[in-house]
C-alpha cells in the first residue's frame, strides 16, 4: 500500500469536514490522505485539576497506534489540549516523527464569543493540520507571518497566515516528503 | 540552524522539561534539559547557553541558589525563572540575583515566546553595543594618525603621557595637520573615553551664535529662541570639549569662556540657573597666539588657562619622510571606499609629492590622492594624475605673472581645504567675500584646477 497521511478523528468530530481537510492536504502536499475510523474520547489523557486533556499523553497513544503505511498520523479532537508547561496548545507534533494531534476547541469562533462560522473553522483546522504535518517533516517555525509554519500562539496568528507554505518552507516540505517517499525509506 | 540560540531548561518535573523541549524545538531552538540545579551548573560549565529557563522550586539546590551559581559560571546567560507559586518577594529576590524575568507556570504560549524574543533582542543589543564600543576604541587609536618621523613620534609620546590626565591641552599647527585627530586620540585614550567627545569649530560661527552653541539657551532668551537648547559644554559633561580654531574667538566670548573654565560652571543664555560641568578642554589653533596676545586680540589669562600642555603638530613639509606612508594609507582607504584594486604610486609621481611644499598639509595630500584615484583609473598613480603637473606649474615651477600666481595659489589652497570656502578664506587670511570676489575675477570653479 502506498504511503499516505492518515487523519484520525478522536471522539466526536464532523467526518465531512475531515474529508475536506484531507483533500486540502492532498492538493497542497501532493500526497495521498485518508480519514480513518474514529478513536474513543481520550479519557486516559484527562487532567481533572486543569479540566483539559494532556496532548503529550494523547500523542504517545497515537505513536503506539500509528499504522505502518502512514507517512503521517494526525489525531483531530474537539477537546481542549494542554502541555504541562503551557496553558493550552492548538496542536502538538512529534518533531521529525509521524504523529500529531490537533484540537478544534480553541479554533471554534464560539470559544471567543463569536457566532458559529463553519468556513472559518475549517480554514483554521486546515492551517493547523498543515502546520503540524510540517513539524512531523522536521520543519520549524517560520518568520514569515503569512506562512502556515508561522508560530500560532494566539488565534489571531492562525487567522493572519495562509493555509499554505511560503516558498522556502514549501521547498523544504517537498524535499522532506520526497525523501520520505523514496524507495530507500520504504 | 546551527546559529539558532541555545536554551537550557532546568526543571525537576519531567513532563515540564519535555513539554518545554517540544515547544522550543518547534521554534528551531537548540534545547538542553537538566533535572536539577547541579546538573544545570555542570551543563553551563560545559557549554554556553543564551537563555536558561530555571524552575524556582526544586529539591536539593533550589532555583535561587542555582541562579547564583549559574551567574558565576555564565554571567552572560539570561535566566528566566519559572514557578507555579508566584510571590512578589521571590520574584524581586530572583531579579536582584540577576534573573531577567519571571514566568508563572503554566505559561500562556505567547508569554514565553515574547519573553524569549525579548531576551534575544536584548542580547543582540548588548552585543551590538560591545561591537560599537570596540569600533569606537579603534577609531580613537593612534592608528588614525600616521607618522614614522621623529617629529610625529614625539607627538605620539606626548599624547600617551597627556591622555590619562585631566589637563587642558592646546594643540597648535597649520591647517590640515590633523589637530582634531590628535584631540580625539587624547580623548579616546583617557578615562573619559566612553563619555562624549564634542567638537566645536569656533571660527566657523559668528560671535552670538558661538555663545549660544557653547552655553545653550532658554526658550525666549532672544528672538528666535523657540525652544530650550543644551550648550556644547553641557553635552560634553564628563567627556571632552574640543574647541577648534580658538584663535578666532572674539574677545567678548573669550571672557565668557574664561569664566566657565575657571568656575567649571555654565549658565544657559536667558537662564538664572548655574550648572556645574565636568569637562576636559582641548583647544586648537593654526594662529600664532603669542602674536595675537601682543596685538591684544587674544587674552593672556585665557591663553595660560588653555596652554597647560602644549602639543605642536609639525607641518607636512617638516616631516616629508612620512609622505610615502601617508600616501599608501590614503590609497588603501580610498581604494576600499571606491571598491577598486589597490593602486601604487609611480616613481615620478612620488618624486613630485616629495618635492611639493604642502601648504595644506596632510589634508591636501589626502585630497590629492583621492582626486588622483578618481581621475586615473590605472593601477599606478602617475605624475599626470597629480594636479600640480596638469597645471603646468608644480612645486618647482612658478608662474611669472603675479595675477597668475595668485590664481594658482588660491586654487591650491581651495584644493587643500577640500573646497571649504570658510577654511580656504581663513588659510588665505582674507574674508569669505574677498575670496568669492577673487573666484569670480579669476573664474575659478570647482573642477577647473
Amino acid at each position: 500500500m502506498a504511503k499516505c497521511v492518515v487523519i484520525c478523528p478522536i471522539g466526536s468530530v464532523d467526518h465531512g469536514m475531515l474529508e475536506r481537510i484531507a483533500r486540502h492536504i492532498e492538493m497542497r502536499c501532493s500526497v495521498m490522505c485518508k480519514v480513518s475510523p474514529r478513536m474513543d474520547r481520550p479519557e486516559y489523557a484527562y487532567d481533572e485539576r486543569r479540566c483539559q486533556f494532556n496532548s503529550t499523553t494523547i500523542l504517545k497513544h497515537l505513536i503506539r497506534c500509528c499504522p505502518d503505511e502512514a507517512l503521517g498520523f494526525m489525531g483531530v479532537t474537539c477537546e481542549d489540549l494542554f502541555v504541562p508547561i503551557l496553558k493550552y496548545v492548538f496542536g502538538l507534533a512529534e518533531m521529525e516523527g509521524r504523529c500529531s494531534v490537533i484540537s478544534m476547541h480553541r479554533l471554534r469562533p464560539e470559544f471567543y464569543d463569536r457566532p458559529p462560522d463553519q468556513p472559518l473553522l475549517e480554514e483554521r483546522v486546515k492551517k493547523t493540520a498543515l502546520h503540524e504535518l510540517g513539524h512531523c517533516l522536521g520543519l520549524t517555525h517560520c518568520k514569515n507571518r503569512r506562512c502556515v509554519m508561522y508560530s500560532s500562539v494566539r488565534i489571531e496568528d492562525t487567522d493572519m497566515k495562509h493555509a499554505d507554505f511560503c516558498p522556502t518552507c514549501s521547498q523544504l516540505f517537498t524535499w522532506r516528503i520526497d525523501t520520505c517517499l523514496s524507495p530507500r525509506r520504504l | 540552524m546551527s546559529k539558532m540560540p541555545r536554551i537550557l531548561v532546568v526543571d525537576d518535573e519531567r513532563p515540564m522539561r519535555e513539554s518545554l523541549n517540544d515547544w522550543l524545538k518547534e521554534d528551531g531552538y537548540r534545547v538542553g534539559l537538566a533535572s536539577s540545579g547541579q546538573e544545570a551548573v555542570d551543563m553551563a560549565r560545559k557549554d554556553p547557553w543564551e537563555v536558561i529557563l530555571l524552575d524556582l522550586k526544586m529539591p536539593g539546590m533550589d532555583g535561587l541558589k542555582t541562579l547564583k551559581k549559574l551567574k558565576e559560571v555564565r554571567p552572560d546567560a539570561e535566566v528566566l525563572m519559572m514557578t507555579a507559586y508566584a510571590t512578589v518577594e521571590t520574584a524581586v529576590q530572583a531579579m536582584k540575583e540577576g534573573a531577567f524575568d519571571y514566568l508563572v507556570k503554566p505559561f500562556d504560549p505567547d508569554e514565553v515566546e515574547v519573553q524569549i524574543k525579548k531576551i534575544l533582542a536584548h542580547k543582540e543589543l548588548v552585543l551590538e553595543n560591545i561591537l560599537l564600543r570596540r569600533k569606537l576604541e579603534e577609531t580613537y587609536q593612534f592608528d588614525e594618525i600616521i607618522g614614522r618621523s621623529n617629529a610625529m613620534q614625539e607627538v605620539f609620546a606626548l599624547i600617551s603621557r597627556v591622555a590619562p590626565t585631566d589637563s587642558t591641552v592646546l594643540i597648535t599647527g597649520e591647517s590640515g595637520t590633523g589637530k582634531e585627530l590628535i584631540a580625539r586620540a587624547i580623548h579616546g585614550n583617557s578615562k573619559r573615553c566612553f563619555m562624549p567627545f564634542i567638537a566645536v569649530s569656533c571660527g566657523a560661527l559668528p560671535d552670538s551664535l558661538l555663545e549660544s552653541e557653547l552655553f545653550g539657551y532658554e526658550k525666549g532668551a532672544f528672538t528666535g529662541a523657540e525652544h530650550t537648547k543644551k550648550g556644547r559644554f553641557e553635552m560634553a559633561h564628563k567627556g571632552t570639549l574640543f574647541l577648534d580654531e580658538i584663535g578666532d574667538v572674539s574677545l567678548k566670548t573669550q571672557v565668557n569662556l574664561l569664566r566657565v573654565l575657571q568656575q567649571k560652571e555654565v549658565q544657559r543664555l536667558g537662564s538664572e540657573k548655574v550648572m556645574e560641568v565636568d569637562v576636559r578642554i582641548i583647544a586648537a589653533t593654526n594662529r600664532d597666539l603669542a602674536k595675537a596676545i601682543e596685538e591684544k586680540r587674544f587674552r593672556e589669562d585665557l591663553y595660560y588657562r588653555l596652554n597647560v600642555i602644549h602639543i605642536g603638530v609639525p607641518p607636512l613639509r617638516e616631516r616629508k619622510d612620512d609622505i610615502p606612508l601617508l600616501t599608501d594609507a590614503f590609497i588603501r582607504k580610498y581604494c576600499l571606499e571606491m571598491n577598486r584594486e589597490e593602486a601604487r604610486v609611480g616613481a615620478s609621481a612620488m618624486k613630485q609629492l616629495m618635492a611639493y611644499d604642502w601648504p595644506g598639509n596632510v589634508r591636501e595630500l589626502e585630497n590629492i590622492v583621492e582626486r588622483a584615484l578618481v581621475i586615473g583609473r590605472s593601477k599606478e598613480i602617475s605624475a599626470d594624475d597629480l594636479p600640480f603637473s596638469r597645471k603646468g606649474g608644480g612645486p618647482e615651477t612658478f608662474p611669472k605673472s603675479l595675477k597668475r600666481m595668485e590664481k594658482v595659489h588660491i586654487e591650491r589652497i581651495l584644493e587643500a581645504a577640500g573646497w571649504n570656502i570658510s577654511q580656504a578664506a581663513r588659510d588665505l587670511d582674507i574674508d569669505r567675500q574677498t575670496l568669492y570676489n577673487k573666484l569670480e575675477k579669476y573664474e575659478i570653479r570647482r573642477g577647473d584646477s
